[in-house]
């Protein structure tokens, strides 16, 4: 790793004036970043940490809203959204190892959208808001494509608020080796309106799979999806699967999922 | 560089750390704590697990700076006072849990760090818990018996696996 300057404000404010210096990136959990650095794909000249600024850190309920601070942990979200919003919970849980649950943050698993990873599902299929120390921002605006979202530079994540849905279930094909999703699917039902959100399954990231939305959006039930298929076009093929395999896996958690929510 | 201060088994350390300095590399080469153990380096082994204010941490992943002021405990701070194993490393000799020993630090930390999160773990708990610690020698059946019994549970009848 080539060294760096290390920053560690104290306040959302300072984060944000550190990270206007020439290539200044901001830290998180780093179970992401860190690795990449080593292996050279990304060489900043600053590192800011998120990790000493109060404001970022927990989990509140507002309203009907639930509230993560963008540098909250895996293991909080787990332990401490479990009575609020226990498909969420369930799904922060599920994520990496116990190690690497203690260290990486919301915020830093939504600016980086790996394609298969866990809460970019969990945010689309709730319609969450991504608020940053800018702007707002709603999922379906928020993920562009692989590895790209619609943050600006030196924008940092400062929260996330999570509509409270009636019921919810994550459902994940665990990749055995790297854990993350082979592919995952997140469904929320609110009233009156029912999202599905697919991960690590296609060559665009997260998506909503809308078919499936409306199909159980008539009746909540795991046989309202069948027949339904996606299509294996642009999913992502690799030596774990192959798009068909992909696109049918998709179809099969979404249907696990809704089972679980009940 | 600068320096950085934490609290590692209890004795205040301070050590000099480059911003880029990892806590594996500023216990290893700084405190000359070598029993963390660095393996992959890319945060997927486990063989580095520490904790960090009482949670499991991969050393490797983690910048010592970040960390200025944390409480760290290391497999050198496992043992008891007297200087005898503590029951989950003795487990460990006494149910063959280990081969090369290379994962064992890492997997004596994470099973601590299991134990004090859940005492009387299910097999299934301890098999799932134990998910980023990889190890190449033992086929994890010995470790997982060396868990349970560090819980107190009776592992008697627990396969066959030589002993
Ligand atoms: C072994 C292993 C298994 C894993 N398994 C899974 C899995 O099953 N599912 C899953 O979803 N993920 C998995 N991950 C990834 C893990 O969840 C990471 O923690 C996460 O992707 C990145 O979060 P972080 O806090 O570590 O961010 P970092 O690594 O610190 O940062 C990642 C990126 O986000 C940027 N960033 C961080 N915080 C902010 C912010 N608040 N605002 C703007 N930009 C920010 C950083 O600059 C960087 O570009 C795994 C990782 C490992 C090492
Ligand atoms: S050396 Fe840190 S996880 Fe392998
Ligand atoms: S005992 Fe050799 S790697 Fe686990």
């Amino acid at each position: 790793m080539y060294d760096f300057d290390f920053v560690k404000p104290g306040s959302i404010d300072g984060a944000v004036k550190a990270l206007a210096a020439e290539d200044a990136i901001p830290l998180a959990g780093g179970q992401t970043l860190l690795p990449s650095m080593k292996q050279r794909l990304n060489a900043p000249s600053v590192m800011v940490s998120l990790r000493g600024i109060p404001e970022l850190q927990g989990v509140c309920r507002d309203g009907d809203v639930l509230v993560v601070g963008a540098a909250t942990t895996h293991a909080r979200v787990a332990t401490e959204a479990a009575a609020e919003y226990p498909g969420l919970a369930a799904l922060a849980g599920q994520i990496g190892d116990p190690a690497v649950r203690a260290m990486g943050t919301i915020g830093g698993s939504l600016a980086n959208n790996d394609p298969s990873a866990c809460y970019p599902a969990g945010v689309l299929g709730s319609g969450a808001t991504i608020v940053t120390n800018a702007r707002e921002i709603a999922a379906d605006d928020f993920f562009d494509g692989m590895f790209a979202t619609a943050l600006e530079e030196g924008e940092i994540i400062t929260s996330v608020r999570f509509p409270i849905p009636q019921k919810a279930a994550y459902a994940k094909f665990h990749q055995p080796a790297s854990r993350f999703a082979l592919a995952a699917a997140f469904v929320a039902r609110f009233a009156g309106t029912v999202r599905v959100a697919i991960t690590g399954a296609s060559e665009g990231g997260v998506f909503r799979w809308t078919e499936a939305e409306a199909a159980l959006k008539e009746s909540f039930t795991p046989e309202a999806l069948s027949g339904l298929t996606l299509p294996a076009e642009g999913m992502i093929g690799d030596l774990h699967g192959t798009p068909d395999y992909r696109a049918h896996l998709a179809a099969v958690m979404t249907r696990r999922a809704v089972a679980a929510a009940g | 560089m600068g320096k950085v201060t934490m609290t590692v088994n209890g004795r205040q350390m301070t050590a000099e750390a480059e911003g880029r300095t990892l806590l594996s590399t500023w216990l290893r080469e700084g405190l000359g704590l070598t029993g963390t153990h660095v393996g992959c380096d890319t945060s997927q082994c486990g063989a580095c697990v520490v904790h960090v204010d009482g949670q499991p941490v991969k050393s490797c992943t983690a910048l010592a700076m970040d960390l200025d002021g944390a409480e760290v405990r290391t497999i050198e701070g496992m043992a008891n006072a007297d200087g005898s194993l503590s029951a989950i490393q003795q487990a460990f000799q006494d149910h063959h849990g280990l081969q090369c020993g290379f994962c064992t630090p890492g997997m004596v930390m994470a099973a601590a760090a299991l134990l004090k999160e859940n005492p009387k773990p299910t097999e299934a708990e301890v098999r799932h818990y134990l998910e980023g610690n990889i190890c190449r020698c033992t086929g994890y059946h010995n470790i997982v018996k060396a868990v349970l019994a560090a819980s107190g549970q009776d592992v008697s009848g627990l396969g066959i696996a030589a002993e």
